[in-house]
């Protein structure tokens, strides 16, 4: 082989591989993604059941139940829709009723949202920004709650 | 008062910085000797400035001076010594502040120890490397003062989030810094070569060791985080691949890239443009994770209170650097000239192989993470990108790369002869099968492909072990001519087969973990059991304890396995009330192959608690992989070619002499 040759074959290695990543990425894109919603979004989607899921918003006070040895019931609400959830494991530290929170998870026929992961990684300084950018959607976003640094009272 | 002079230090070192940046490259342009020797001594100035004000800082920590907001916002007075320290970067701040300190102290070390450095060479390195502290001390300086001072002050601080006191976060910042800012020598390294127009034999071998230490710290800084996610999110996982921890492991695996290829710009004056890009990206990649930390556009422990302005300055300082050096590649690279011959079947070869692949692996994890970013900020849909994308396309990237690994490290430079080192790998290989076949036969859970993830796991350990072997003779000579050979067998071989080795461990944690751990959801009531897998597991109590500055829920565990008692095992939840916060204190017992992993969730309502427990194959193997491999990487740097004025003495030594 020549030196131009070598060359070429070089890039055309790196071409393939490079097409292959692409191919790889744009694959698992197709499959792989999972939506964000509200539960005012979920309330005009229609969503089937079986399709995969994020849905966020506040934890409504005073919905939060034992219904089973190991599973919990609450509803998220942008303050316009509700979801009932429901979650069977133990919820993350930072779970508290009237806070923000994201669950993930599927609908079911009958309306509900059954998670298998709930993700309430904030504090009270802080907000999911989806959370945040659902209740500004709802126009039930207050400026200074949750997203302004140290809100909170001492 | 202290603190003022923090600020001040603060403000001069900003000065220096600045002169820094312009006197030594105006020197180097003219040759003057004279404006090139401030580098020097503005790059020791610049680093004791900045450690007088990281020292004003954690002295305002220890001493719990809440006068100091930042102080008042972050730390509490009944905090454990060691949590009152590492609170000083347990904030957006001073985890800034930590990020410059660490900055001037490599570019100290430049001063220092670059006495070999041609002096142009080492002024133009300097100033580049002052003009990314010039960026992020007029970044905190700005935007991210740490002196403000609170009046009237508070009598008590708000403490630290509970999450970040743990011994495993403590340290887990200063690593990753170092990893990420040890990139900045490599970019400035990599400007500098690019204003200079050359780039020769001797400057891959001055990049390497920068390289090498960044990519040790990174590594180390990577596995701690990860193993702090084990232990206390109380999920029991390893890796999330949350864009927060992709944002690590981007710069680490074009780091990895660029330390091999920097390996073949060295020895065959090859690669060279190609070093230098992957310099850039290796560091641009690190700034791209600090914005996306730093910033709040992500929802993490990391994102500390977040500030639009910040995220807005940070973009600025990125675009800046990384469309900078971007540019003077496009216009300086054509110079660089390429010399050495490629064979594809030779080390050269292999290494670009290795380089293209993990370049795809970078770029795969890149788009997975930034896509979702760039999706909601075109008021896109918001989505995520989890697990299963990265399976699909990282995952298949990696495993031809990991096949290739010990092939390539045994063929020898400019033309290789694939069939000798094929042979000295029949041991490993068969090995592998041996592995294969007995995972089939006796595991009879867990997927099929677990045996060959395993089989690929013991041909990366084996194969580092069986190219030792071939360089000391173990297999073909006396054992005291293979002890000699070892003696002289240069560190870099050494280090290269405990990364190799290491990283085979990682595989095998990696792949144990993903087949065939077991998990458990159960509530239990005091006095009853449950089974996982061959463990039986009874909660004989529950009560509360009085930590130092928290109360914890402890459920005390009775394990046993068969008929053997295993003890108890006491996971807790621990409730700090000044924080108003919770953490999961998982309990963990390790036999070095497997951990027993339990946390403690509510009270359920119904008399039981909610207990979560897993076995966790192979987990311990995923840090102790890691570990391995970042030891390798201290071993490398302790090769004397890589030694600080070496190229001359190390050729005098290298003489046959007496064991050191």
């Amino acid at each position: 082989m020549t030196r131009k040759n070598r060359r070429a074959a070089f890039i055309a290695l790196g071409l393939a591989i490079l097409a292959g990543a692409v191919g790889l990425v744009l694959n698992a894109m197709r499959d792989n993604i999972v939506f964000f919603y509200s539960p005012s979004e979920i309330a005009e989607k229609a969503l089937g059941p079986g399709t995969r899921i994020r849905l966020g918003g506040m934890v409504e006070k005073g919905t939060l139940k034992h219904v089973g040895p190991t599973t919990v019931s609450f509803n998220i609400t942008d303050y316009r829709k509700t979801v009932a959830v429901s979650y069977t494991g133990i919820l993350p530290d930072l779970f508290r009723e009237g806070q923000g929170v994201v669950a993930e998870g599927m609908m079911t026929p009958d309306g509900a949202f059954v998670a298998d992961t709930v993700l309430a990684k904030h504090d009270e300084k802080y907000m999911p920004p989806e959370v945040a950018a659902a209740l500004k959607k709802s126009g039930r976003w207050q400026e200074g709650e949750g997203a302004q640094p140290y809100v909170k009272a001492p | 008062m202290i603190a003022e002079l923090g600020h001040f230090a603060l403000i001069l070192a900003f000065a220096v910085a600045l002169i820094q940046m312009i006197v030594p490259m105006i020197g180097a342009h003219r040759r003057d000797a004279g404006l090139m020797g401030i580098a020097r001594t503005a790059a020791l100035a610049q680093f004791a400035l900045i450690a007088f004000t990281f020292g004003v800082l954690v002295h305002a920590f220890v001493t719990s001076d809440f006068s100091l907001s930042l102080v008042a916002e972050n730390s509490h007075s009944t905090k454990p010594l060691i949590y009152k320290i590492s609170g000083v970067w347990g904030n957006h701040e001073g985890s800034m502040v930590l990020w410059v300190l660490i900055l001037s102290l490599y570019g100290a070390l430049v001063a220092v120890f670059g006495s070999n450095l041609p002096d142009h060479l080492r002024a133009r390195v300097l100033a580049v490397q002052a003009s990314i502290g010039v960026a992020f001390i007029g970044f905190i300086l700005l935007t991210s003062n740490p002196f403000l001072r609170l009046d009237p002050a508070p009598f008590e601080g708000r403490g630290l989030n509970p999450l970040l006191q743990d011994p495993g976060l403590a340290f887990h910042p200063p690593f990753l810094y170092a990893g990420y800012v040890g990139l900045s020598m490599a970019f400035s390294f990599a400007v500098a070569a690019l204003i200079e127009g050359r780039v020769d034999a001797s400057w891959a071998r001055w990049v390497r060791p920068w390289t090498l230490g960044a990519w040790t710290a990174l590594t180390v800084g990577i596995a701690m985080g990860s193993w702090w996610a084990y232990y206390t999110l109380g999920w029991g996982g390893f890796w999330f691949w949350d864009p927060v921890e992709n944002a690590s492991l981007m710069p680490w695996i074009v780091a990895t890239a660029l330390l091999h290829s920097a390996i073949v710009a060295e020895k065959r004056g090859a690669l060279k443009s190609w070093t230098i890009l992957l310099a850039i990206f290796a560091f641009s990649l690190s700034l791209v994770g600090t914005f996306l930390v730093r910033s709040g556009v992500l929802n993490s422990v990391h994102a500390f209170a977040s500030d639009p302005m910040r995220g807005v300055v940070i973009l600025g300082i990125v675009t800046v650097f990384v469309g900078g050096a971007l540019a003077l590649y496009g216009w300086r690279a054509p110079l660089l000239k390429a010399e050495g011959m490629f064979a594809p079947m030779s080390r050269e070869g292999a290494l670009i192989v290795n380089n293209l692949l993990l370049t795809a692996a970078a770029f795969a994890v890149f788009i997975g993470t930034l896509y979702p970013l760039f999706l909601d900020a075109m008021n896109g849909p918001k989505i995520t990108v989890g697990p299963p994308f990265f399976n699909m396309t990282f995952v298949p990237i990696m495993v031809p790369l990991l096949i290739l690994v010990p092939l390539g490290s045994l063929l020898g430079w400019k033309r290789a002869d694939l069939v000798a080192a094929l042979e000295r790998l029949m041991g490993a290989g068969a090995l592998a099968v041996i592995v294969c076949i007995g995972v089939l036969a006796f595991v009879s859970k867990g997927p099929w492909l677990a045996a060959l993830g395993m089989a690929l796991a013991t041909w990366l350990v084996a194969g580092a072990f069986f190219e030792l072997a071939w360089r000391t003779g173990l297999f073909s000579g006396p054992f005291a001519q293979t002890l000699r050979k070892a003696r002289h067998l240069p560190r870099a071989q050494w280090g290269m087969a405990l990364a190799h080795g290491g990283l085979g461990i990682v595989v095998a944690g990696v792949v144990g973990m993903t087949a065939w751990r077991q998990e458990l959801v159960t509530a239990l009531k005091e006095g009853e059991s449950a089974h996982l897998g061959a463990y039986t597991l009874t909660l004989e109590k529950v009560g509360m304890r009085q930590g130092p500055n928290y109360e914890a829920l402890v459920g005390v565990v009775h394990v046993q396995k068969g008929k053997r008692d295993l003890g108890f095992m006491m996971p807790e939840k621990r409730r700090f009330p000044v924080e108003r916060q919770e953490k999961t204190e998982a309990a963990i017992r390790t036999n070095g192959i497997s951990d027993l992993y339990v946390v403690i969730g509510d009270d359920n309502g119904q008399g039981g608690w909610t207990i979560r427990a897993y076995e966790n194959s192979f987990a311990p193997w995923i840090w102790a992989g890691a570990i391995i491999m970042a030891a390798g990487g201290l071993v490398s740097l302790t090769d004397r070619r890589y030694r600080v004025g070496a190229p001359s003495r190390a050729r005098a030594r290298s003489l046959p002499q007496p064991a050191e």
